[in-house]
């Protein structure tokens, strides 16, 4: 079977919905005049967004700027508990007419690390009421089997923290969620550029989120296209098995007989 | 009367309907939700609800985030 063929076929599915992009898009921190070039260049069919009080000037809301068919995808940031989570979760439903949420609960504002047991305790809510809960969370397995058991539809953990760029510091907790845990892993929050994102696939993520990674770039939506590219590049690795590494020493490419000599 | 918009204390005319304040401010109720002392209100509900003295009104809407 040739590797398109496979490729056809690998979707990602959440919550029963099928998705063929792995690349989940942030609309955080950069004009909503680039979002249409960013979720473009992306091949973006997911894109995040946030709930705030309103202004009273409505000419310029983002959802005029994101592209026909894409998901919505609202978080429920600015909660600090349970409680708050599903608030705004309630509220942007109302919005999104969807039931998609990614549950993130911050009580704390320097690290800004989200607190497991009450995004725990949000998932058993809002799942039970219909939510595709897809959790932000610190990468643990016990926190993690728990939120699959509340009913989460995908399992979040961040690669370091929130806007840091600073690649997959986790990276080793985050390849006991992918092993362990039987749902999609998404590695979300502090992915900075192509090559860590292309390396979360090889570990056999499902799918990256980045926002920062590209409101920071030089040109947001080429970063977006590179992005995409590296994604692509690592679940393709993924799927192809990737060849074990050796401990010490060389292995020769090239036949060890018949040499000229 | 004396309600709580978005946090702020705001004065209305006794009587007044959630949808004409919504116009009042220039809202699109496609792309707010509206919640009253902590109740979302269906937005099928927008003309009839009115809004009464010590309210608090909440009315949200997306922006960009990760």
């Amino acid at each position: 079977m040739s590797t398109e063929n496979n490729a056809a076929k690998d979707t990602l599915v959440i919550g029963g919905h099928e998705f063929s992009s792995r690349f989940i898009l942030g609309s955080g921190k950069y004009s909503y005049d680039l979002i249409k070039a960013a979720v473009d260049n992306a091949g973006a069919q997911i894109v995040t967004m946030s709930l705030r009080r309103a202004n009273d000037d409505t000419q310029t809301n983002i959802l005029d700027y994101i592209p026909e068919g894409v998901t919505l995808l609202p978080n429920t940031s600015g909660s600090r508990n349970a409680e708050e989570a599903i608030r705004i979760a309630r509220l942007s439903r109302e919005i999104s007419g969807s039931n998609f949420v990614k549950i993130e609960v911050i009580p704390d504002t320097k690290y800004l690390l989200p607190d497991n047991h009450e995004t725990v305790k949000a998932i058993k809510t809002l799942a039970a009421e219909g939510f595709i809960c897809m959790p932000y969370m610190y990468p643990d397995l016990n926190a993690a089997r728990e939120m699959a058991a509340a009913g989460a539809a995908c399992i979040m953990p961040l690669a370091a923290p929130i806007g840091s760029n600073h690649g997959l510091a986790t990276k080793d907790f985050i390849q006991i969620l992918i092993d362990e845990i039987d749902l999609p892993i998404i590695v979300d929050a502090g992915i900075g550029k192509p090559s860590q994102a292309c390396a979360a696939m090889e570990m056999g993520a499902a799918a990256v989120m980045a926002n920062t990674a590209l409101a920071t770039a030089g040109d947001i939506p080429a970063m977006a296209g590179a992005f995409k590219k590296a994604i692509q590049a690592g679940r393709e690795a993924y799927l192809a098995g990737m060849g074990a590494e050796r401990v010490k020493g060389a292995s020769a490419s090239s036949p060890l007989t018949g040499y000229l000599r | 009367m004396t309600i709580t918009y978005n946090g702020e204390k705001t004065e209305l005319a006794d009587g007044t309907r959630l949808g004409d304040f919504l116009r009042e401010k220039g809202y699109r109720p496609q792309i707010i939700a509206v919640e009253i002392n902590l109740a979302i209100v269906p937005k099928s509900d927008y003309e009839t609800v009115v809004l009464k003295e010590g309210d608090t009104l909440e009315v949200v809407s997306f922006m960009g985030g990760g």
